[in-house]
């Protein structure tokens, strides 16, 4: 592996996570969780337990429009439920944010970005996974909501072969 | 696949040389059994003449054995939903039957577990290094150019593989002149030995090839994607293919900055890049287990064959899988423990594959002689080891053996050494797929190494609710069972002793396992119970070694009577199977 070509791999990511800080903030719920930081909603929807409050919580609907313009990575079987990498990427016009549930959580809502008008819709995080479960990426564009989810498997391990 | 007519004479063909049709050439030995005559391994056996212009030869899953071993066919081997009777889930007359094979003949008694034990002490012992390489050496001397391949599990699985950190499995695949390999075992010996001994094979011209290995937070590859070489003036790319789950199945903690996974993406991507560079043939190199790499195939385009390993399933003859391009690919894994060696021809005219010619040869030690120069190596590397290896532990009245999807003689013998060495109500051991057979008399302290040597063999005695116990279950009956053989880690159901339980492999997650009971009560989700096991993939543990435990359990016991092994009531499972022999 040329040295040169990871260096141009790591200015790739890291221009876009600097084009990407400069103009958004974003919130990892469970990772940034100093409760005397968070607005009183954000302190309610870590009480949440279910997707669709969750939903509620954060973007005020439960429902969403399937769409295959959202684009969701993530592993089919989690190699560390502690730490699950997901990325969302979507070609959708006019994104105010892109927010990520875990419905089998105890806490379903995962991650929210709220995104400047000159971000790329374009978010990569660290998850936590109790045990298996679909992850739900939404974002609102236009007004409107769009989501898609996959299945991501957390086992026990071992056993193979 | 079904087989073309031409197939079918092709494949009658190969049988006839092998004896199978009544061959009346010059014999080694011959005998009469109990249950019929042996066909003799006739003295062409091995020759195979050369076709086309493209030649791949193959192996996988040697797992440490460089001496010659007994190795037992699975008699289940279940496919369910789409793979019902699917190659390779195929055990015993099932499988004959699919690839018009006789029985009682050299061919019957390496592909399945028929008169296992008779057959055994017939034909003698398969593999050893030695004895490949002359298999090897014949098969390049008609094949100049001919690239060996080897899918990985070559530096795991022997007392003298894991006491020398895997050199003695690199120093035998440089000697034997592999040109590419994978990986899955090799990579619990730690993310620097990995690199050390990668550099090393590479050094003598064998390249370790794993697209899917990248760094966790960058995504970098940490290994090479593939390779490119010329035979008689066609270019043909070797893409490497790790075993996508060994951070799960494995302790990741071994390599804690490498991400796994199919990648098939990616995977896709270096399989254009290598036609681009002018590749008109393209090898797909592969640890992920037949089933998956089937599924590879119907998913990837511009792949011409892929030569797979990891759930160590023999197969006759390949399977002829259609990509989307409506394309064929082959798809060939050639076994365990150095018991084959694939040699498969490719006619490539006008930068296309037009024909292939494909034997999965069995490595009979006493049809091959041993090569000099590796039978050096093999006796060089055990000589520091041969005395703590020829302890004779205990002996045994029956045949030890280890695979099949649900137990083996050997693990039932391994799991009641976890109660009784460790004290506990039940143990589990993991249903690995490696470890040799081993007939009735001795039982060496080789032969307990052999079964459950890594570096991560620390047994573990602790403490789990009955829900934990149904739930270690269920997540194991969903990785061998899954419908998608995308999500299927290799590896057989975990071993079990001090419980009953039920199974329905068709079901879905959370509802395959019934009827559990541990030591003759129902069991009592949120009791607790004393749990024995080993190879905690999860962190280090400081037990004592499975090997020793299993060695003890001989020595105190001396002569140990082989059983039948528990087998879980199945359920959801019709006893015609082609995967289901009693």
């Amino acid at each position: 592996m040329a040295t040169q070509e990871i260096d141009t791999q790591r200015r790739k990511f890291l221009t876009g996570a600097l084009a990407l800080g400069g103009v958004s903030t974003a919130i990892g719920l469970g990772v940034l969780a100093p409760s005397r930081a968070l607005a009183k909603w954000q302190e309610e929807a870590i009480m949440t337990t279910s997707l669709d409050d969750g939903l509620n919580q954060v973007l005020g609907s439960s429902t969403y429009q399937e769409s295959d313009q959202v684009q969701l990575d993530a592993p089919e079987v989690a190699e560390n439920g502690a730490t699950v990498p997901v990325s969302v990427e979507t070609s959708l016009p006019n994104v105010d944010n892109i927010t990520l549930y875990v419905p089998e959580n105890n806490a379903p809502i995962s991650a929210v970005f709220e995104l400047g008008s000159r971000a790329r819709p374009s978010i990569s995080q660290r998850i936590q996974m109790a045990d298996t479960s679909e992850v739900v990426a939404v974002v609102k564009s236009n007004g409107q909501l769009y989501g898609t989810s996959r299945k991501v498997q957390v086992t026990v391990g071992g056993c193979g072969g | 696949m079904r087989l073309s007519r031409r197939d079918f004479l092709e494949l009658m063909l190969a049988a006839g040389a092998a004896g199978g049709l009544g061959h009346s050439g010059k014999t080694l030995a011959g005998s009469r059994s109990g249950s019929g005559e042996w066909r003799e391994i006739p003295q062409d056996f091995y020759d195979v003449p050369r076709k086309g212009n493209v030649h791949l030869l193959h192996f996988s899953d040697l797992h440490g054995q460089l001496k010659p071993v007994h190795f037992r066919e699975p008699n289940v081997n279940l496919g369910i939903h789409d793979f019902k009777g699917e190659p390779p889930l195929l055990v015993g007359k099932a499988l004959l039957r699919h690839y018009g094979l006789d029985r009682f003949t050299p061919e019957a008694h390496a592909f399945t577990y028929l008169d296992f034990r008779e057959a055994a002490e017939y034909y003698g012992r398969v593999g050893g290094a030695a004895h490949l390489a002359t298999a090897v050496k014949r098969a390049r001397a008609e094949r100049p150019g001919a690239l060996l391949l080897d899918s990985g599990d070559t530096w795991h699985g022997s007392g003298p593989a894991l006491w020398t950190e895997g050199q003695a499995m690199a120093d035998f695949q440089k000697q034997l002149g592999v040109d590419a390999c994978t990986g899955h075992w090799e990579f619990i010996y730690g993310d620097k030995r990995v690199q050390e001994l990668v550099e090393d094979l590479q050094g003598a011209g064998t390249r370790f090839l794993a697209q899917n290995v990248v760094d966790r937070d960058w995504l970098d590859p940490i290994f090479d994607a593939y390779t490119l070489h010329e035979q008689n003036g066609v270019p043909v790319a070797v893409v490497g293919q790790a075993f996508p789950f060994t951070p799960i199945a494995n302790p990741g903690y071994m390599f804690p900055q490498w991400s796994m996974g199919h990648r098939l993406e990616r995977l896709q991507e270096q399989i254009d890049k290598a036609r681009s560079d002018g590749a008109q043939v393209v090898v797909l190199l592969s640890h992920a287990g037949m089933l998956t790499d089937m599924a590879y195939a119907r998913q990837l385009r511009g792949v011409d064959a892929i030569l797979g390993g990891h759930t160590h399933d023999p197969v006759p003859y390949p399977e002829k899988v259609t990509d989307p391009d409506g394309e064929p690919t082959l798809v060939v894994n050639s076994g365990s423990n150095g018991k084959f060696l694939s040699v498969l021809d490719l006619e490539v005219r006008g930068g296309r594959i037009r024909d292939f010619h494909y034997r999965n040869l069995p490595i009979f030690a006493n049809a091959l002689e041993p090569e000099p120069e590796m039978q050096s190596l093999v006796d060089r590397v055990h000589e520091p080891y041969q005395d703590r290896l020829s302890e004779v532990v205990g002996e045994v009245d029956g045949v030890l053996y280890r695979r099949g999807n649900f137990n083996g003689t050997f693990d039932e013998i391994l799991a009641r050494a976890l109660i009784e060495g460790r004290d506990a109500e039940v143990a589990f051991t993991p249903g690995f797929r490696w470890g040799p057979t081993v007939l009735p008399g001795k039982v060496t302290f080789e032969d307990c190494m052999n079964q459950t040597c890594s570096t991560y063999s620390e047994t573990t005695r602790d403490e789990m609710t009955g829900e934990q116990i149904k739930n270690i279950l269920e997540d194991v009956a969903n990785s061998i069972f899954n419908e998608d053989p995308m999500l299927h880690r290799g590896g057989d159901m975990v071993r079990t002793a001090g419980m009953r339980y039920a199974i329905d492999p068709t079901r879905k997650m959370g509802e395959r396992i019934s009827e559990l009971e541990i030591n003759g009560e129902p069991m009592r989700p949120k009791r607790k119970y004393v749990v024995a096991s080993w190879a905690d993939v999860n962190e280090p543990q400081d037990g004592p070694q499975a090997w020793d435990v299993l060695a003890d359990y001989f020595r105190n016991h001396g002569a140990v009577s082989v059983d039948e092994p528990y087998l879980p009531q199945l359920k959801g499972v019709s006893r015609d199977n082609p995967g289901l022999a009693s």
